[in-house]
């Protein structure tokens, strides 16, 4: 009970003294995750869109597909990643491994799946008389996508933030990827992990709820974006 | 609707120039309307794989500052276990690497993976356990500790658990070392021998922690069970005996192997750790705050450790 207390604490003296190197790593963790997202959420939901409304062979194979990589271990994107970047891969002429940008790529992966699957989800659950009445105007392919991405567009916020609380906690590719350098690519999972092994038990408490508060920060501001 | 998209975008905006921002954190800010004709160029990379032992007690980071200074170099250091650092050597990943597995080392030299072997410190392993040592192994050499707990593991007595780190560290490797000096083959002998020898497969903190909660015996190197030690229960039971010698060693990958490998700046780094001035931080790091040093330094001990003179002492030209 006491090291939790002693967590607590050491996480208020931390924000309250903004601690250079958490705030560092703190920034560091919320920018590369939320590039993550972004790029993320580029691909995904034109990807979800052609999925949603196009039919073809093995539709049903490929969203079920899709499904199952929601599971995708973080770890094992890490070593996919890993490979592909490493000096001996065949990206390694890129020299992208133990930098931020790998880190980006390896957690774009990872929440990809989960923001194509929900995109579908929430796209499929668009009130049918809306897509009817797109379609008796006459819109073109382009335009009702668009229409019914913007009917949805709570449901796909609502996936974003999902994928972003993956990105943001997850460790296993962190710690591959971009191998926790200090001011490099040290995010706050992979800080929570090394200073547990070090033995600082507080500041790994502090070090998650000062992850916490970001994640509670970045909802406030969706809930607010959507009470509008 | 417009103002939601609007911030959306924005936000995404800010976060994209953050990354871009905190990647190219090293560049020279904008540029001053009387340039300085001596204004320091961009610091050189070092890239580094170390062991955790190394990294995690805290002294590399206290030996780093200096060094960057004095060479304009910014040092990336990835701490993993030694056999994880092998690897990242072996793929080219790293320039210089931090290890203490001499075996391994040497075969990984025989390979033509790396170059310009030095030896920087050495300490001692020690098998630490519970206050009440069930099995009995207080002050025993390491190889008749490990025959105890085996017969008395097997036979059942209770409270004799041995944790293994089971990951292929450099601290597993020694542990396979004094199974293998105690006479057992360690795939067939003590491998699934049973319940009282459980392999954890993780680092040496959660090791710790690991064989504090079972009440445990564990092989630990002494720097991280000293930073442990307030936390732990465990007491050290076996700390003397030839075979618990830990040497650390640093080398230079391979430049013959993989191309864009740092040779100058990790050669300077490796003669920087065999100076007299860190060979003196190491001496005494730690003391203040553990009441002991956790490193003891090379130079001038070859002989005790059982390498050569060159290897701990001949700067790397």
């Amino acid at each position: 009970m006491n090291e939790i207390v002693a967590g607590f604490t050491t996480a208020l003296e931390l924000i309250i003294s903004l601690d250079p190197e958490v705030i560092d790593t703190a920034i560091r963790s919320m920018t590369i995750s939320l590039t993550a997202t972004f790029f993320a959420t580029l691909f995904a939901i034109p990807i979800g869109s052609v999925i949603t409304f196009s039919e073809f062979h093995g539709k049903k194979a490929l969203i079920n597909l899709i499904q199952t990589l929601y599971a995708l271990p973080t770890v094992l994107v890490g070593l996919f990643v890993f490979l592909l970047i490493s000096r001996a891969g065949p990206l390694g002429f890129m020299r992208l491994l133990f930098t931020p940008e790998g880190m980006v790529i390896a957690q774009m992966i990872l929440i990809l799946p989960i923001l194509i699957g929900l995109t579908i989800s929430a796209l499929k659950g668009v009130d049918s008389t809306i897509l009817d009445t797109l379609r008796s105007l006459g819109a073109t392919r382009y335009q009702f996508m668009k229409s019914v991405v913007r009917e949805a567009r709570y449901a796909i916020m609502a996936a974003v933030v999902l994928g972003f609380g993956r990105a943001i906690s997850e460790v296993g590719a962190a710690i591959m990827i971009g191998g926790n350098i200090r001011g490099h690519t040290r995010v706050l999972t992979t800080a929570i992990s090394l200073e547990t092994s070090m033995g600082n038990i507080a500041l790994s408490l502090a070090l998650g709820i000062i992850l916490l508060g970001i994640a509670l920060v970045i909802n406030l501001m969706l809930a607010y974006v959507q009470n509008r | 609707m417009k103002w939601n998209s609007i911030i959306l975008v924005a936000g995404l905006l800010i976060a994209g120039l953050l990354v871009a921002g905190c990647v190219s954190g090293d560049a020279p800010a904008v540029p001053d309307a009387t340039p300085v004709p001596t204004a320091a160029p961009a610091p050189e990379e070092l890239r580094i794989a170390t062991t955790t032992s190394l990294y995690d007690t805290g002294l590399l980071d206290h030996l780093t500052p200096a060094f960057e200074e004095q060479y304009n170099a910014k040092l990336l250091i990835v701490s993993a276990g030694t056999g994880k650092a092998l690897e990242y050597g072996q793929r080219g990943d790293v320039d210089v690497m931090m290890v203490h597995d001499r075996a391994r080392e040497d075969t990984f030299i025989a390979e033509g993976n790396g170059v310009e072997r030095r030896v920087i410190a050495y300490n001692y392993f020690v098998i630490v356990g519970p206050e009440s040592d069930p099995a009995g192994i207080r002050g025993t050499e390491p190889e008749e500790a490990f025959q105890t707990l085996m017969t008395e593991g097997k036979a059942g007595t209770p409270g004799v658990v041995f944790v293994s780190r089971g990951d292929a560290s450099g601290t597993h490797a020694k542990e396979k070392a004094i199974w293998k000096a105690a006479g057992y083959d360690y795939a067939t002998d003590v491998q699934n021998s049973g319940d009282w020898y459980v392999e954890a497969g993780t680092g040496m903190g959660a090791t710790l922690v690991m064989a504090n909660e079972k009440e445990a015996y564990t092989l630990s190197d002494i720097g991280t069970f000293l930073a442990y030690k307030g936390d732990l229960q465990l007491v050290p039971l076996v700390d003397s005996g030839d075979i618990l010698l830990n040497i650390y060693s640093t080398m230079l990958i391979n430049p013959e192997k993989h191309e864009g490998i740092d040779t100058e700046l990790g050669k300077a780094w490796i003669n920087y750790l065999i100076s007299d001035e860190v060979q003196q931080e190491i001496k005494t790091f730690g003391v203040e705050e553990y009441g002991q040093p956790l490193f003891f330094p090379a130079s001038g001990k070859w002989d005790l450790m059982g390498v050569s003179e060159a290897e701990v002492s001949a700067p790397v030209v």
